[in-house]
Order: C-alpha cells, then structure tokens, then sequence
C-alpha cells in the first residue's frame, strides 16, 4: 500500500480506537541450547560461529535422539516470569506444534501450549513522555528457536527463491515467549507504548542476565497485533500480526503504521483481513504476508519425549528473593538519587544511557559530569557512527576522564581527544594521555613564554586591555593554544595575559 | 469415524519431502485409516469424568545441567542430507515463510 492510502495519523485516532498486543520472544543466553547440550549462540562466548557448527543430534532432529531439558533454561525462565509478576505453574508441560518448514528438522518446534510456566503477570512501563501504563500479561512461555534459512534467488527474497540454505545453529536456542493481554486505552500513545514495553522487556531481562537482549542480533523479537475499533463500540477489530521487527523505534513505526493503514481501509468501508504481515524497514511499510486465522492447524499434543516440568516451591522462592529491583521502580530511585531534572533524566532514558550512567557514577564521576559525556560527546560520535553510545566506551574509562578533567590534566577539548583513543581501543585515559602525550602544560613558565611570543607578534593587545576592552585578550589566548597544540588550559592562559596586562601598567 | 483420503496422504507425502507411488499411497491410505480407527476406540471410554492423561507415569524434572559437549562436525551434520554446499543444508525453493 502507497503511502498516500494512509489515513492521518491523528484524525485515525479521532475516529478509531487502537488496541494492540505484543509477543515478545526473548533468546536466553544460557551455555547450551533448550533441549540439547550443544552450544547456544545466543551466549555471547559462541555468537558468530560458523554455520552448522553447534548443531547436536537433537537440534538437527535426528531419528533416536531425545530432548533433554536444561535446568538453567527453567530457572531463567521462572526468575523472568517472576519479574513480569506472573504466577509460576507448579506443574508445566510441553507440547509439539507441528508444522512443515525446514528451519526445523523435526517437523515440529517444541513450545508449550495449554500449561505455559508463567501465567496472569503485570509489568509497568514508562513512556518517554513520563506516561506510565499497567501492561497485563497473559503467559510467558518456554520454546526452542528454529534454524536459520537463506533465500537465494532470482530476488533473494522468499518468493523468488531458487532454493535454500540452512543453518541449524539456531535451532534449539532457549527462547522464552512473553504474550501481552489487548491493551486498551492507550491511544494516540499506542505506538509508543508498544516501544516502551519491548524496551522494558530488555531492561529486565539484562537486569536478570538471563539474554544479551541485542535486537539487531534477534536476541529479542516483537510480533506487533493491531486492530482498530469505532470508538464506542465493544467489540475488538480484526487485527494483523506485524512480525519479527528488529529495534525499538520499528516497533513504534509499525505500530503507527498499522494504525494508519487499517484506519484508511475502514474508513473506506473495507475490511480488514487476518493475517500476518512483513515490516520493511526500508521503506517503513509493511506487506501481507500469509493468511492467518485463529484455526491455524498446528495439531499441538502434549510432547511425549518430556515430562512436566514441577519446580521446586523453595527454589521458585529463592529466584523471587533474588530478582533485581524492577525498571520503573529502579528509574525513579536513580533519578531522586542523581537529582536530576525531569528533562536531564529523559535525556539519559531515552537515549538508552541509564546503565552506562549508574556504571559511571558508580565508577566514581558525578552525576553531572555522567550524563554530560554519555548523553553529549558519546551520543555525538555513536550518531556520527550509526551506532547506540551504549558500549562506546566502558563506564570506569569515562569516569577517570571526568577525573583527569576535574584535577586539571585535560581540558574539555583534549579531554576529546583522548576519548576518542579510548573509544580506538588504545588504553584507559591515562594511559593515552601519557602516549598521545595530551596532558595540559600546567608549567607557568611555558605558558609565560608562549605569550611573550603571542604579544610580540600583536603589540597592541595589552595596551587594548588597559583601556577596557578586555575581550582583545582572545587573540593572544587563541596563538598560546595553537602553539601549544591545545594542550593549554585556556582559563589560566587568560589569567597571565590579565595579570601581564595589569603588571605592565 | 475418521477417514483418510488418498489426497490427505499425497499431500502430507509431499509436505514431508517423501516420494510415495500411487500403490504405497493407497496402501498408507488403508494403514492410516485403520490406525486412525484404533486410536478413535479412545473415545468410547474418555467420558468427560476421565482426566485427560499425556504422561501417565508419575515422573518430573528430570533436568540436565547446563554444561556444553562435543558437537557433530559440520562433515557428521552435513553427511546425510541430499545436497549441501559444504557448510549449509540446501532445501528446494521455499514458498511458505518462517513461523
């Protein structure tokens, strides 16, 4: 659909009511895979192997292999369950959802289906307007993730395939599915909502450590449903399932995009199909993809090669005495503790810089001096880069270049430089200082030699300077710092230039 | 009672990538049907006070620790599939989409 069959985002909202629902699936980062002990590639230590490389009997689904259940998957996925509040089942199963596609040998994934492990949670999330909302959870489940296929073709796209390649290194990764009930009420903050939620989900499971939560890598997914309703009217729309979107901000555009879209198509007098639908972050649209209706046939049957899962009751109390303080609650301590204005905090929410913040703090800067190099200088070089500042640099580096900058050894400005060697890998801020030789020149005596030049070469400056016009100082200030390559403290330069004007007198 | 059509066996032949002749579909085509028959005997006695039983053997969590192991080669993963390209499986063209 051209973008032009797009209703306005605010008049949709005028006439339609959103209600949208939100699948999560989370990668957990656990040593071995779901159901075999082969190596997970969602655990940082083995990302990026090569294809096939992590692949067991049972990933493969070879005939006489048998599923094992891994004991930290479960702990992991109670400890999440737990955060989201759900209650956790004393007594779990799995089930096979049957179906044909070869990103799974079997022919079948494992998942759980009637007797999920966490059921009736809630999470709250804060929207970057400051907005928080109450988001109902309906289950969080355990599954195992699916091989990975290369379409080559003609295209490279699905339907003009030629054929595929497989890679069973995915299959078999522990994957937790974090289903939300229809969220209503939301509104015209529908769309952020749906952002705020994804993002929430990551901050509790990198909270737990149970996923490296990297959307770009697909540790973390969105499934988006939307659908529209008249407003006043009861009854839920049709709704299209929006999937696999890859960052927080296309979870936003396609929620709105949605909106829009299904907006034009009502208003119209149209109808709304059922189905699932493919987000194109290129053009940011989304196309139909297949039909999907509620009576999809998996044939999902309990899966006979494992036995209900029936945690321990003292070990789901351990895990819940153990679970980190919750994000919303965790925003407000930091913020009161940090004492930061409304918009100073939202300058570091947002930008996705509160760990790295708290980190620096903790590493012994300020707060002050924090939030200004992680929210300026870094967020400056990470846009410049195409990359998130988060991770630019370690939090212990960027406190000891407040530090350096605070005792007087760097300048604002050399203090730049030297965070770009770190951001180059070439050592903690001292280190570069000492081999890039950064330091401010702090030794009067250069610095009174380099204005004897600067003034021999502009005469009329001190006479200026006694006469009032105190700015003329600039000159001279601006030939010290060349000549002494930025490494001058511009304060104390103007001070001599003052003091030499004055004693001159 | 359940049937099974010879079309319902073509089709599932099909999906799962194994070729049957018109003979073995409909001798499938008679197995499946009687099989589907046994299991349908079921029925008579699940009357709706009878708990449904997936495992009716009173076991639990028999979890494994999570320590990684040998892996098979890419040669082992590799060695039973009709075509590959050295290091990844490859599958006829694909018109369904991933789950």
């Amino acid at each position: 659909m051209a973008r032009a069959a797009l209703m306005d985002f605010d008049e949709a909202l005028e006439r339609f009511e959103p209600v949208i629902g939100l699948e999560v699936h989370v990668e957990l980062n656990t040593k071995t895979k779901m159901f075999s002990s082969a190596p997970n590639p969602a655990n940082d230590e083995f990302h990026g192997a090569e294809p096939n490389t992590l692949v067991a009997p049972v990933d493969m689904g070879l005939p006489g292999s048998l599923p094992a259940v891994n004991g930290t998957a479960v702990r992991y996925s109670i400890s999440l369950g737990l955060a989201l509040g759900c209650g956790i089942a004393p007594s779990s199963r799995f089930a096979r959802k049957n179906y044909f596609y070869p990103d799974l040998g079997k022919n079948y994934q494992i998942s759980q289906y009637d007797e999920p492990i966490a059921f009736e949670g809630s999470v709250e999330v804060e929207l970057e307007n400051g907005r928080t909302f109450e988001v109902a959870i309906e289950r969080a489940h355990m599954e195992e993730d699916a091989g990975k296929l290369t379409h080559v073709g003609s295209t490279g796209r699905i339907h003009g395939a030629e054929y595929s390649l497989v890679d069973y290194n995915r299959a078999g990764v522990p994957l937790v599915e974090i289903v939300t009930k229809p969220i209503v009420g939301a509104g015209a903050d529908a769309p952020a909502l749906a952002r705020a939620y994804v993002a929430t989900i990551r901050d509790i499971v990198l909270s737990l450590g149970i996923s490296e939560a990297r959307m770009e890598r697909g540790n973390l997914r969105c499934d988006a449903n939307v659908s529209l309703r008249p407003k006043g009217q009861e009854r839920f729309g049709t709704r299209t399932e929006t999937k696999n979107v890859n960052s927080m901000r296309s979870v936003e555009r396609a929620v709105r995009y949605e909106i829009q879209r299904q907006a034009a198509i009502l208003a119209d007098g149209g109808t709304i199909t059922q189905e699932t639908r493919h987000w194109h972050e290129d053009t940011g649209t989304t196309s139909p993809g297949r039909p999907k209706s509620d009576a999809d046939d998996y044939r999902y049957f309990p899966e006979p090669d494992l036995l209900p899962v029936e945690p321990d009751p003292a070990v789901i109390e351990e895990l819940r005495a153990a679970l980190p303080e919750p994000p919303a609650a965790r925003r407000r301590r930091l913020k009161a503790e940090w004492g930061f204005t409304d918009l100073e905090f939202q300058d570091v929410a947002n930008g996705g810089l509160l760990n790295e913040v708290a980190a620096t703090v903790e590493a012994g800067a300020t707060p002050a001096a924090a939030r200004k190099w992680w929210t300026g200088e870094l967020t400056r070089i990470a846009n410049a880069q195409g990359a998130d500042a988060a991770g630019l640099a370690e939090p212990a580096h960027v406190a000891e270049l407040a530090a350096l900058v605070d005792e007087g050894t760097l300048t604002d400005r050399l203090a730049r430089q030297v965070l770009e060697g770190v951001i180059a890998g070439e050592g903690s801020p001292r280190e570069i200082v000492d081999t890039r030789g950064l330091a401010v020149v702090s030794d009067d005596g250069a610095l009174i030699a380099a204005i004897d030049q600067a003034l021999a070469a502009q005469p009329d400056v001190l006479a200026k300077i006694r006469d009032g016009k105190v700015q003329a100082a600039g000159a001279v200030i601006g030939a010290v710092m060349k000549a002494m390559q930025g490494k001058a403290d511009a304060a104390r330069v103007r001070e001599l230039v003052l003091e030499r004007a004055a004693a001159d007198n | 009672m359940s049937e099974i059509s010879a079309e319902q066996v073509a089709h599932l032949a099909n999906l799962a990538r194994i070729a049957l002749t018109e003979e073995e579909i409909e001798h499938l085509t008679t197995e499946l049907g009687q099989i589907m028959q046994a299991v349908e005997k079921v029925s008579e006695v699940a009357t709706p006070d009878v708990v449904p039983t997936s495992h009716p053997i009173p076991l639990h969590n028999p979890l494994r620790e999570d320590v990684p192991t040998d892996v098979l080669s890419v040669e082992q993963a590799l060695s039973g599939a009709p075509e590959h390209d050295g290091t990844r499986f490859v599958v006829s063209a694909i018109l369904g989409e991933e789950q």
